[in-house]
Parts: structure tokens; sequence; C-alpha cells
């Protein structure tokens, strides 16, 4: 073989793309052929430099910090994909907001997480163009629509007298169980009551009472082995009174 | 009352776990491609949300080093600077490797210092630069090359050896610069 067409294969030789045969060929030649082992040095060399040269840029630490939240933020939202990118920012003051609140130790940590998904269920459903997929202000529509679609059944209050109108309902998804997302509206405040069952692990245990959730008010308690969630910008006394409504029909 | 319990959660603790550790090696690579701090940050940025909305589409098995740096590349060539590089080289399918013209040239080289190297790897067109890169930076063999470039392997090892011929000359015009200049 002419060296020419050793030449060919020194690049495949240097990267470990060629098989252990061929590369012992390739070996042997190069002990013998001192024009092919002037060239591989130089190869190497080139590939050495570049290898040394190409490792320059160090990203700082708020980039890292940034990317480190994003990620373990957004891997754990469930909400529609095309509202993702867009919440990013959102999603990130949520967080730090979360992040000052009075609570300690995990179970801080786990209403923060879950505050921020259903912070984030509630402004992409009210940004959706068909944010309820029940459309109803009778509780005796909105109530049976859900059967079927939810393992569980619950009581809806009567709001005649009251402030509050239902806009709808639609299925939610908190860490893949689904559960009932109902709208409501005082004086142009939506909120969102969210419902599931108890036994999940993710809503297990938490505390319940009244939380702030960044410019969001919350409520959240347990009741016959469903975990409801109240949430919205509504004052927390609209969100406390409604609470209180659902807690006496439930 | 009861004491919290985290579920572990597969789908999300693996994108954590393989996305995270790749953060360096992505910036490294977007400030190459960019030459600039902030659009480099953007495209990290914007690499790490568009994998995570996709990762439910990722084939578990298949090279996730290549699939981030695929997606990274891609919001590069969609971008401001990204559109403005020439992806124009008349390469290169079944086109076989060109013969080799040039002869070593040993003692050329020795003479690059690091920082020439750089500028000549700056120097480069986008498609000669990235592909330098991940072969001797990240050390991708070139089945993964071709997965993050989407090209086939034929066309890695022709363009892997006219980037390495374009390194070269470049490092050559350097040196006997500044010979000249001295």
């Amino acid at each position: 073989m002419a060296c020419d067409e050793w030449r060919v294969k020194l690049d495949l030789y240097l990267d470990g793309e060629l098989t252990p045969n061929e590369a012992m060929t390739v070996g042997a030649h190069l002990r013998e052929c001192p024009g092919c082992a002037a060239a591989v040095l130089e190869r190497v060399q080139i590939k050495r430099s570049v290898q040394i040269a190409g490792k320059r840029y160090a990203p700082d630490a708020t980039l890292r910090m940034r990317i480190t939240k994003t990620v373990t933020a957004r891997s754990r939202g469930r909400i529609a994909t095309r509202w993702r990118f867009a919440l990013i920012p959102a999603l990130v003051l949520l967080v730090a907001a979360f992040l000052l609140s009075a609570y300690e130790g995990r179970e801080r940590a786990a209403r923060q997480r879950i505050y921020s998904e259903l912070a984030d269920l509630h402004v992409a459903t009210l940004a959706s163009s068909t944010p309820v997929d029940v459309v109803s202000t009778d509780r005796h529509t909105v109530k049976p629509w859900f059967q079927g679609k939810i393992p569980f059944t619950f009581n809806l209050p009567e709001l005649s007298g009251t402030d509050f109108s239902l806009v709808g309902g639609r299925v939610a998804y908190l860490e893949q169980s689904p559960g009932a997302h109902l709208i409501y509206q005082i004086r142009k405040h939506e909120i969102s009551v969210f419902i599931f069952p108890e036994r999940e692990a993710e809503v297990r245990g938490l505390s319940s009472g009244p939380a702030r959730a960044a410019s969001f008010n919350a409520q959240t308690w347990t009741q016959d082995g469903l975990r409801y969630f109240v949430i919205g910008d509504a004052a927390s006394a609209d969100i406390l009174g409604l609470s209180k409504l659902l807690q006496d029909a439930g | 009352m009861r004491v919290f319990e985290e579920r572990p959660r597969p789908s999300a603790l693996s994108f954590e776990d393989l996305a995270l550790p790749l953060f360096d090696q992505l910036y490294n690579f977007a400030r190459w491609l960019t030459q600039d701090k902030a659009e480099a940050e953007d495209l990290v940025q914007e690499t790490y949300v568009k994998a995570l909305r996709g990762f439910s589409s990722f084939q578990p098995g298949t090279n996730f080093r290549a699939w981030m740096y695929r997606i990274l590349r891609n919001s590069f060539l969609s971008s401001r600077t990204g559109l403005k590089t020439t992806v124009l080289l008349d390469e290169e399918e079944n086109e076989g490797l060109p013969v080799e013209t040039a002869t070593p040239e040993s003692l050329l080289i020795e003479r690059a210092n690091r920082e020439m190297v750089q500028r000549a790897l700056e120097g480069l067109a986008v498609p000669f630069r990235e592909i330098l890169l991940l072969c001797e930076v990240e050390e991708m063999s070139y089945q993964e090359i071709g997965e993050t470039l989407a090209i086939p392997v034929g066309t890695v090892m022709s363009r892997l050896f006219r980037a390495r011929q374009a390194l070269r000359v470049a490092l050559r015009e350097r040196i006997e610069g500044e010979r000249r200049g001295v």
C-alpha cells in the first residue's frame, strides 16, 4: 500500500474510528515508515492543541443558577406545552417568591412545588382561548360532566345570594393524577378551585390553611379524602369565603 | 400530620440527571458558536427550555448528548447570528476523502501557542469550527457527530478532514504573519 493510502487512514486511526485489526495494521506501518510517523505526530499536535484551546469558556454562576432553576422547576410542570416557554420568567419569579415564604424544610419544598404547579395551571388556563371544557354556571351541569373523567366525586355549593359565580370546569393533572379544576368569578376576579384525591403522595400531608403564592392568594384543606386548593388574585377574604362555601357543600 | 414523602419521578429526575452535567460543555460550545457572552447565555437557556419541552419525545436509549447539542445548534442556526453564518460547503456526499496535499508541518504547529490556535479557530467557518470542537473537545465519535449535525458518517469524515486542513492553513498564515511581523 502506498503512503497516500495510509495517510487517509491516519485521522481515523487517531480518532479511534478504526476496528482493532485495522488499527493494529496502521500501528505496524507507522513503526516502519518515518514519513507516516511524522504525519501522525503533526496530527496529534493539532488534535491536542485544539483540545486545549477549545476548552476556553466557563459559564458564570448566575447562569448556572438560572438553568438549574429552570430545569428543576419546569420538569415538574405538566401544563400545556405551548405555555411552558412563555411562563418561564413567571415561574422563576414564583419560585423565588416561594423561597421567601416562612415555611420550613421539606414541607416548604413540597408546598412550593405544588403551588407553583397550581399557579401555572391557573394562569395557563385563564390565558387559554378555551379556558374551560364544560361551560356552565349551573353546578348540576358541571358536576355530572366530571363523571367517568376523574376517579372521585364531589359536591359544589349553591351560590345564590353570594357574589360568586361558576364559570365552568375542566380536568386538570397534578403529577399525572387527574382532578377537577373549577373556575369561579367574583367581581371580575377569576378563582381556580382544584380538587385531587388526598391519597396522592404529592398532596398528602400538606398543612391546611391560607397561603400566598407570588401575587395569588390560596387556601387548602382536606375533606372526605379529597384535597382542595383555592387559588386566585382575588382578596384573601374572597378566597376564604369561597373555601367556606365549598367546605359546607362538601 | 403525616410526613411528606417525596415520590421519585423517573422522567423528571432523569432529565435533570442527564442534562445538568452537560451545562459547562454546552456553554463552551455555545460561546464558540456565537462568539458573544450574552448570546451564548441566551442560547444555552433556550436549549434547556426546548429540551425540557421536548423531553417526552426523546427516545430513551438514543444518544442524549447528541440530542442536546443538536437542539443547541439548531437554535443557533435559527438565531440572528446563526442566520448570518453562511453554511456553504461545496462538499461532500459520496466524495470520499480528499487527497492530502500539504506536507507534515510538525515544526510549524509546535510554534503555535494556545492563543494562536484560539484565534485560528475563531476565524474558521462555523461548520469547520463546530466539527473540530465536537471531535477534539467533546471527543464525540463520528457516529455521534453525525447525529448532532444530522449528516452521514461519510460526510463527517470528509468535513473533518477539510476542517483540519483549513485549520492548518490558518495556523500557517498566523505563524508566518508573526514571523514577518517580528
